[in-house]
């Protein structure tokens, strides 16, 4: 029963991370959560909206976004996703694999935001890595 | 109203994180190998640490403990008849322990400097789950199963075994009473770890000890 820890966690990034838009409100965040990572997706939601409730994103949808395992093999020298978390092993030659490429993810991957139109961030240059809809 | 996406690729426990890699930078700077244990609770963790502090000890070797528990120091009342320093970390609550918590605790530890030890040993709060998402700086994270939990552990709990670097299965001697099928569990843990080192132990009897020491002495060899 981590969850909260993280709720609490997730939400004081994003409020920091949302301060450099003044006026706007986040609408949705989007998280990267691989199957190694050890967190349940209901209990999350639940705590989510503890954690949110009375801050400044408020309101803001948690979309969780699950990423399966991907193994490295060694002796195919090739990357495979593998379907569960029940055993290790390439698709490809079904030998233990012991390299991991992805699965143990827990980040934010991006925030949605709804600003008030021209004019309300001043002068602010744009960061590169925006990109509006 | 106009919508903005930006993109955050920040790690949620990125705090955790970056206070783990100073606790690790201070770890190395100070030579000493620092081991984080994980099992549910009841496995034996404090019984086979115990043990480890004790054989430790006996080959002039320094190490120490900090050891994590929702309440009680009964734990670190315990561990402390090895003759080892010993510190309790209560969570009040809180599953599992995070680099704060050991940040903390290292802090004002009467008679122990990082730098006079050989181990250290971070035995977590009772849990298979929250732990493995929380790095505490160590070198070596060690799962422990015992045999009277069951074969099938590693396979319902793959986060935190696939993330550690060893598995320990104690209560090696109630093999028989439990009909434990080692071999099915050595399987279990290599399916999800594939080429993970396992030690099969008792702390009651001894057995597997001797492994586990030479282990652990091969890893304090600065590299």
């Amino acid at each position: 029963m981590h969850e909260l820890s993280i709720a609490t966690s997730i939400v004081e990034t994003v409020t920091e991370s949302a301060a450099a838009y003044p006026g706007a409100r986040v609408i949705e965040v989007r998280l990267r959560l691989g199957a190694l990572a050890s967190v349940v997706e209901d209990s999350l939601q639940f705590c989510w909206e503890l954690a949110s409730e009375g801050s400044p994103i408020a309101g803001a949808l948690l979309v969780i976004n699950k990423l399966p395992v991907i193994v490295h093999c060694d002796p195919c020298d090739a990357d495979s996703e593998i379907e569960g978390v029940q055993s290790f092993r390439c698709p490809r030659c079904g030998e233990l694999a012991t390299g991991l490429r992805q699965g143990r993810e827990l980040e934010i991957e991006s925030i949605e935001l709804d600003e008030p139109e021209t004019g309300a961030r001043g002068n602010d240059t744009p960061d590169p890595a925006e990109k509006q809809i | 109203m106009t919508t903005r996406i930006v993109e955050l690729r920040r790690g949620i426990l990125k705090k955790n994180d970056a206070l783990a890699a100073a606790l690790r930078q201070r770890f190395t700077s100070a030579g000493v190998l620092v081991l984080n244990l994980v099992s549910s609770p009841g496995t034996g963790k404090t019984a086979f640490l115990e043990r480890t502090l004790r054989d430790l000890r006996s080959r002039g070797a320094r190490a120490a403990a900090l050891v994590g528990d929702l309440e009680t120091d009964n734990d670190a009342r315990r561990l402390a008849a090895s003759g080892a320093p010993v510190r309790q970390i209560n969570t009040h609550g809180i599953c599992h322990l995070d680099a704060e918590m050991v940040t903390k605790h290292l802090e004002g530890w009467e008679g122990v400097s990082l730098a006079a030890l050989d181990y250290l040993f971070i035995e977590n709060v009772g849990n298979l789950v929250c732990p493995s998402s929380y790095d505490l700086g160590e070198r070596i994270r060690v799962a422990l199963l015992s045999v009277t939990e069951g074969e099938d552990k590693p396979l319902k709990y793959p986060g935190l075994f696939n993330s550690s670097d060893a598995a320990v299965i104690t209560k090696i001697d109630l093999v028989d009473p439990c009909g434990f099928d080692r071999e099915l569990a050595l399987k279990n843990v290599n399916e999800i770890r594939p080429g993970i080192r396992i030690f099969e132990t008792s702390a009651k009897t001894g057995a597997g000890m001797e492994d586990w020491i030479t282990y652990l002495t091969e890893q304090a060899q600065p590299s």
